[in-house]
Order: structure tokens, then C-alpha cells, then sequence
């Protein structure tokens, strides 16, 4: 894969210029990344607070309700990264709103997945 | 010497695809920044570039490889319910942590940490190395997305670091046991 960081510098040298792809891909694969992380927060916080949501989530027996926890956040974080790419890919878009948002998601779904946090939420 | 089949792969597990991904952080970290930083003052060489590509590959692949593994294989060993009047649950591990005003924590605290946390570094570092491949050393032009990209690295450091930390005292409370034996190497007699 050639590097467009290398030829952009090598070039600059000769023709000062502004040289950048588009950040619309970065900025799919960032948001989507902060979402499925979001999912993945909520689905655990729904799967251990909800023994109907548990039964629910669970995709493979000996793994309980943790299969369909993280199969169902990756499945989330997959489509809103191709959700996010088709429209935004080859574009130039806002990163400073999306970077904030994806860190924002993440930090979310860290806490939604820290046990007494969780308990908390629960009443217990 | 002689190894369970389930310590066997708990050992792969923890000390072959975690700890592998964790030791390949500092690598992932330093080429990060380094390569997409606005101080360069000449072109990464194609070598250089191919270093943190092929780090940022292997952190994937193990770190998805982690996962899974311990999700779908090691799990599975560990949530055992043993039969009603087991009073040995040394093959229990989660029951065994559980039977104990001492050990509970580890489980509760612990493990229902451990199986979520873990699963936000790979995410992540997909995430990563894919905006990685797709950018190069351009990034040093986008300072927002440098900035979330370093963000998600990091939080996968710390996310694995602590999911490995758990997984150590774990298995050092109440290890995976059982399934055949596997002998290493034939020992002297005494």
C-alpha cells in the first residue's frame, strides 16, 4: 500500500500545498468505533440487569448471555461503520464534533461495562 | 512435566494472544505518533511504515484471537455449574471464587469486568489500524483524527491491561483445570 503521508511530504518540498485525503472514511470507522463500543455498554448493562434480556442474548449455552452481548455490539459496530462509510466515504467531514462524539460514546460504554456502575444503575 | 489440555490453552490465551497484544502496545504507541507527527522532518522510510503496519496488523488479528478464544473456549470452563452436591469445586472456578467471602470479589469485580472490557480493545485497535493503512503518515495533516486515533489506542491499552491483570489472579485463585493431560517432558526419578 503506498503511503499518501510520504508522497505528500516528499512533495511539499518542491510545491507547498495543502495535501490531505478526505477524512470522511477516518471519521466512519471513528464514530462507528465509539458506537459499537456504546452498544456494547448497553447490551451488557441490559443483559445482566434483565434475566429475559439474558435469555435473549444468549447465542451459544456455554457461553451464557456474553455471546449475544458482544456478537450483537459487533454486529452494530459493523453496519454503523458501513451505515457511516457509504455516505461520508471520499467526503470531507466536521472531525472535531465526530471526534468528540466517538470519545464520548466510548467513555459511555467503558462505564456502562464497570460492574458497580452497573450495580448502581440497577438498584442494587 | 505435565500440562492440562485447559491450562494448555488458557496459557495461549493469556500468555500467547494477550500478552503478545499488550507487549505490541508501546511498538503501536510510539510509531503512532511518531510517524503521523507534525514535528517529522522528513518521510517515514517505506521500511519504517511497514514496521508499525505489520504491528498494527498482528494486534488485530490477536487480539480478535483473545477474544474469542476466551469468550467461546475458556469461558465456557470457567462458568461450569458443577453437580448439585459437588463438595470439590476446584473444577469450578466461578463457583469456587463464589463459595468464599474472600474470593467473591474476584468474580464479581473481576471476571464481569474482564469479559466486557476486553472486548473494546480490539474494536479499537481495528478501528486504529485500518484509519492507519487507509491515512499513512498523513495523518500528520489531521490533527482530529491523530488525536482519536491516539484516543483509542490508549483506552485499548488500559482496557487490555486491565483485563490481562484480571485474568492473572484469576487463574491464580481459581485456575481453569481438567481435560487430558499433555506430557511436556519425562522427569528423572526421585
Amino acid at each position: 500500500m503506498t503511503d499518501p503521508g510520504a508522497v505528500a511530504r516528499t512533495s511539499d518540498a518542491v510545491r507547498p500545498g495543502p495535501f490531505t485525503l478526505p477524512s470522511g472514511h477516518a471519521a466512519a470507522a471513528i464514530l462507528a468505533a465509539g458506537i459499537g463500543s456504546f452498544a456494547l455498554g448497553v447490551f451488557a448493562l441490559a443483559g445482566d440487569a434483565s434475566t429475559s434480556m439474558a435469555r435473549l442474548f444468549t447465542f451459544y449455552r456455554p457461553t451464557g448471555p456474553l455471546s449475544g452481548v458482544t456478537i450483537s455490539a459487533i454486529v452494530v459496530w459493523l453496519i454503523a461503520w458501513i451505515a457511516l462509510a457509504v455516505p461520508w466515504g471520499g467526503k470531507s467531514v466536521g472531525m472535531a464534533k465526530i471526534t468528540w462524539a466517538a470519545l464520548v460514546l466510548l467513555a459511555l460504554g467503558l462505564l456502562l461495562t464497570f460492574p458497580p456502575f452497573m450495580d448502581f444503575l440497577e438498584g442494587k | 512435566m505435565e500440562i492440562s489440555m485447559r491450562a494448555l490453552v488458557t496459557s495461549i490465551h493469556g500468555m500467547g494472544f494477550g500478552a503478545l497484544f499488550i507487549l505490541l502496545f508501546p511498538v503501536a504507541l510510539v510509531e503512532l505518533y511518531r510517524l503521523s507527527s507534525s514535528r517529522w522532518t522528513s518521510p517515514p522510510s517505506p521500511a519504517e511504515l511497514r514496521v508499525a503496519r505489520v504491528c498494527l496488523l498482528a494486534m488485530i488479528v490477536l487480539g480478535w484471537c483473545a477474544v474469542f478464544m476466551g469468550a467461546y473456549v475458556i469461558y465456557p470452563w470457567y462458568r461450569a455449574v458443577p453437580p448439585i452436591g459437588t463438595a470439590d469445586l476446584a473444577h469450578y472456578p466461578q463457583q469456587l471464587l463464589m463459595s468464599s467471602r474472600r474470593t467473591i470479589g474476584w468474580h464479581e469485580l473481576g471476571m464481569e469486568w474482564k469479559e466486557h472490557l476486553a472486548w473494546f480493545a480490539p474494536i479499537a485497535m481495528t478501528m486504529v489500524g485500518y484509519v492507519f493503512m487507509k491515512y499513512g503518515s498523513s495523518l500528520y495533516r489531521q490533527r482530529q483524527i491523530r488525536a482519536a486515533v491516539l484516543a483509542f489506542t490508549i483506552v485499548a491499552f488500559v482496557a487490555a491491561g486491565i483485563t490481562g491483570l484480571f485474568g492473572a489472579f484469576l487463574n491464580k485463585n481459581a485456575p481453569v483445570r481438567g481435560g487430558a493431560l499433555i506430557t511436556l517432558m519425562g522427569g528423572k526419578s526421585p
